[in-house]
């Protein structure tokens, strides 16, 4: 396993109490493979996301492990995670569109980015243009600024620099969310392809978005209210799921043939939990229409069958 | 009803404003009773500068829109209001919608103050609680809250009561449902589906693809400003005939069927490349129109 | 447990914040769904008045007022007045003690504060509405009408404001604080009307503007009760700014000697102070109150005007 999360559980301090935004994950990632993440906003995908490299300030590690390549990530420390962020663990973050420094060129920020992690600029400076040639994108975008850029040349430029350094693990975050149809497209099938010659070895793709997961990840995890709800091949997953929330969101999204008039499609009612104080038992009580009375007692995130997990009394094996 | 006619927008741009930019260019298209047109197009293809146009919310810079045979870019004042009575808006962002300083029903009071000054409290009350039942909200749990105490889809939810309080003829709803959650994203189409059935026009602008498939009877492609395709649904998503529709459909992720061509990394190209196409858009079968391009043939 | 500067006190490991966040409902990341500056009047005087900083400016500034409003009855003579013996260091008569000249520095004092205040709140006004009424206009509008009233902000913004109003007060011979405060609104509004300008840009995209629009409001309904509202934080501690600026400015110009003669204000009596080499001579019971007077007003609403920024934006209030 290049990847081993053991009981992670991360909250968000805020003033009212803890928000519990991860709750006990526990799962596995294998060399190679490229794991999409999904659920919907509020459900602790980002949050899980970046808590593997640590780099939001308002999160508080409450207990749990992380394991990459056989080596203890210390999450827990700011400073101790330093040596292996880029290196071994990297992140384009959220909204990393915007995240670039309007007032820098692209050039000066892959330097900046290097002589942090201490790394000669000119030993890597090759390899970086053979990169952003292998992105579609010409030399000279390393002289433009960010806002002479599209969007999707942007997310291509933070793809080509967040793997540089060919890290054991890149975190996508909602990497394809602002992109148009086309451009999504060719974002996501570079994700593929990155993976496929090695520049990075495998992947947690964080999306809300489970058609584009469907066409990319090898395995989906769906979660759910800071809890995983379920974990198999994306196959799996989209023809079978197991779990009533993954089963009720596939039915609610539209696919191109599916008319209003002669299929009318279902959504979920009721909102989430507020995660500042969930509900005892199964998350999704509330809202599932399988619930019964031993829902009251939280279900585990277990084998169903080989290889596919879900936390659900109704399908526990 | 409403029947767009040439339409263009410029705006000046650059130093001293001495360059253009063209953001809609010769765009014409009718709305009938009861009909839902989607507009599908990327970012800068100016479908949502066509939805404003319509709204009279920015200036049309050549070319004219008519609503019921009345020029709109002649209405000021009473008139303008007028039009109001009958054309709304939903937009993308419902935390942007609404003022977030006070209580998401203001925006009813504002319609209140301009429209229905002389009813009388009760009757306002029946009226707004009759809006909210065809949205499927109750009153209980969206009046008298901030903003921020609501979900994103009970805002949309409670714009598109909005509308239906002046009892509206076309609704043009840009980008509704891209800031919902997916499980919330189908109540919302769902509604306006509804609605549709009871005679609302319904302008639906959108990029995604598949939104537009589920609830429209039109569809028109946008792509930089112009028109590229148009007609009926069935007919422009079974039989794509212009070259960036094609692409489109072909970048639409589907849930059980894999894209063609994955993993082909020769495959990539440029989206510029393809262009919209100089020609006129001519009728291909029933009602299906697509602009002609110089290069490419249509088959 | 400690208790750091701004009130948050930490407690085993774990830092408990002074004030408490406005009621917005928490998503797993941990922000608020959509945050509201403080919204209401209610909360923000609940917030306002646990901010060390702001109620510490208040108190010294209304202290101040207090002064200004209550001194002069307090006063026993004329602060021009030529009443007893000079240069004498503070007594029992003589609070503060005398000028060069016998006159009584406490009063003049305190009737300088109310020239001070009357400075702040005319010139500092005038500039408010100016700034504010220019901005809103420039940025609402757009276009054209952006494009004039930018080059007047321009213009105005680039004069050096004090080389003008010495011009000015040299030349009409300026007789009132009233007419000194009208001359120091005229020409300190530019910084404000932009910053108005700016916020009023970024609002006016946001869609509730649009809404508005399409319940029939018209530019200058949307402007008050939309736009202003939203920026109410803002126009007040702006308001803060131009009556602290004005009240230096004004105090800069009397100092000089370019204020009305007929009355007395802080500046002033530095002035004759300066003019008396008191320094030299040691007699600084004259120019100390007057210069600590203008820092503490000045200070103390600056200070004000720091806390508020506490008090308005919820992101310096979190962990």
């Amino acid at each position: 396993m290049a990847l081993r999360v053991d009981g992670l559980t991360v909250y968000y301090q805020s003033l009212r109490g803890d928000v519990k935004a991860v709750d006990g994950a526990t799962f596995g990632i294998d060399d190679g493979e490229i794991m999409g993440l999904a659920g919907e906003s509020g459900c602790g995908k980002s949050t899980l996301g970046k808590s593997l490299i640590r780099m939001d300030a308002r999160m508080r590690y409450v207990s749990g492990h992380v394991e990459l390549d056989g080596v203890e990530l210390p999450i827990w420390d700011d400073a101790k995670m330093n040596p292996f962020r880029f290196v071994k663990v990297s992140i384009i973050p959220q909204y990393a569109l915007s995240a670039l420094n309007p007032t820098r060129k692209i050039g000066h920020m892959a330097t900046e980015l290097l002589a942090s992690r201490d790394i000669p600029p000119d030993s890597v400076l090759p390899e970086f243009r053979r990169r952003l040639e292998l992105v579609g994108l010409p030399m000279t975008v390393l002289e433009r600024f960010p806002i002479e850029l599209s969007g999707g040349m942007r997310q291509r430029v933070v793809l080509v620099l967040s793997s540089l350094l060919d890290p054991s693990l890149l975190i996508a975050d909602e990497v394809t969310s602002a992109l148009d149809v086309s451009t999504q497209r060719a974002v996501a099938e570079l994700l593929v392809e990155f993976r496929n010659r090695g520049f990075v070895r495998s992947m947690i793709v964080i999306t809300h978005d489970l058609s584009v997961l469907s066409q990319i990840a090898d395995t989906i995890l769906v979660m759910y209210a800071g809890k995983l709800a379920e974990k198999a091949a994306a196959d799996m997953v989209v023809d079978s799921p197991k779990h009533p929330y993954t089963n009720l969101l596939l039915s609610s999204l539209p696919e191109v043939g599916v008319r209003f008039e002669e299929q009318r499609l279902a959504g979920i009612p009721g909102r989430p939990p507020s995660l500042l104080d969930p509900p005892t038992g199964c998350r999704f009580r509330d809202r599932c229409p399988l619930a019964f009375e031993k829902c009251g007692e939280e279900p585990p995130f277990a084998a169903v069958e080989p290889g596919h997990s879900a936390a659900c009394w109704k399908v526990a094996a | 009803m409403l029947k767009l006619d040439s339409c263009c927008k410029t705006y000046r741009v650059g130093a001293f404003g001495g360059g253009e930019l063209l953001a809609v260019h010769d765009v014409s298209f009718e709305v009938a009773p009861g009909e839902v047109v989607s507009l599908i197009g990327e970012s800068g293809s100016g479908k949502s500068t066509i939805g404003k146009m319509i709204l009279r919310l920015l200036r049309v810079s050549r070319g004219t829109i008519r609503f019921e045979g009345t020029d709109i870019s002649a209405l000021e004042g009473r008139q303008l209001k007028e039009y109001y009575a009958n054309v709304q808006g939903v937009f993308q962002d419902p935390f942007s919608s609404y003022n977030p300083i006070f209580k998401a029903d203001r925006v009813f009071t504002m319609l209140r103050h301009a429209y229905f000054s002389e009813l009388s409290a009760s009757k306002w009350n029946a009226k707004l609680e009759s809006s909210l039942d065809a949205v499927s909200l109750n009153p209980g749990d969206v009046l008298g809250k901030y903003p921020h105490q609501l979900s994103g889809g009970q805002l949309q939810r409670l714009l598109i009561a909005r509308a239906l309080l002046l009892d509206i003829r076309l609704l043009v709803a840009d980008e509704v449902i891209s800031m919902l959650d997916a499980s919330t994203r189908i109540d919302v189409l769902n509604l306006l589906g509804d609605l549709k059935g009871r005679g609302l026009g319904i302008l639906f602008i959108t990029h995604d693809l598949s939104l537009g498939n589920y609830i429209s009877d039109r569809t028109m492609i946008l792509r930089r400003g112009c028109v590229v395709e148009m007609g009926a649904t069935p007919l422009v998503f079974g039989n794509p005939l212009h070259p960036y529709t094609k692409v489109l459909l072909a970048s639409v992720p589907q849930l059980h069927t894999k894209w063609v061509g994955i993993g082909d990394s020769a495959r990539r190209r440029p989206d510029d490349e393809i262009g919209e196409g100089a020609g006129a858009l001519v009728e291909i079968e029933d009602g299906h129109f697509v602009r002609s391009t110089e290069s490419t043939t249509l088959t | 447990m400690s208790v750091s500067e701004r009130g948050d006190v930490e407690i085993g490991g774990r830092v408990q914040p002074a004030t408490v966040e406005a009621s917005a409902p928490i998503t797993a990341t941990g922000t608020p769904l959509a945050p509201p500056a403080v919204a209401h009047r209610s909360e923000f005087l609940y917030f306002a008045f646990r901010n060390r900083k702001f109620v510490a400016g208040l108190a010294v500034v209304t202290f101040m007022l207090a002064l200004a409003l209550v001194g002069p009855y307090l006063a026993d003579h004329k602060p021009l007045e030529f009443s007893g013996p000079t240069d004498q260091p503070p007594s029992t008569e003589y609070w503060f003690g005398t000028t060069s000249f016998g006159q009584d520095v406490f009063a003049q004092f305190v009737y300088g504060l109310r020239a001070a205040f009357l400075v702040g709140a005319l010139g500092g006004g005038i500039a408010w509405l100016l700034g504010a009424g220019i901005g809103f206009t420039a940025g609402y509008r757009g276009g054209w009408v952006d494009d004039v009233l930018n080059m007047i902000t321009n213009v105005v913004l680039v004069i050096p404001t004090l080389a003008i109003l010495i011009i000015v007060a040299a030349y009409l011979n300026v007789h009132s604080y009233a007419t000194e405060a009208v001359l120091i609104g005229l020409t300190s509004w530019p910084w404000a009307a932009r910053a108005v300008r700016a916020q009023t840009f970024s609002l006016k995209t946001r869609e509730f503007v649009d809404i508005a629009r399409l319940s029939g409001r018209r530019t200058r309904q949307i402007i008050a009760t939309e736009i202003a509202p939203n920026m109410s934080s803002y126009l007040l501690m702006m308001f803060i700014l131009l009556f602290g600026g004005a009240i230096l400015i004004g105090a800069s110009l009397d100092f000089l000697g370019l204020g009305p003669a007929t009355s007395v204000s802080l500046g002033l009596m530095m002035h004759n102070a300066f003019l008396a080499s008191a320094m030299l001579l040691g007699f600084w019971w004259w120019f100390v109150p007057p210069g600590v007077g203008i820092i503490a007003i000045v200070g103390g609403l600056y200070v004000m005007n720091v806390g508020l920024d506490d008090v308005f934006n919820p992101k310096l209030r979190e962990l």
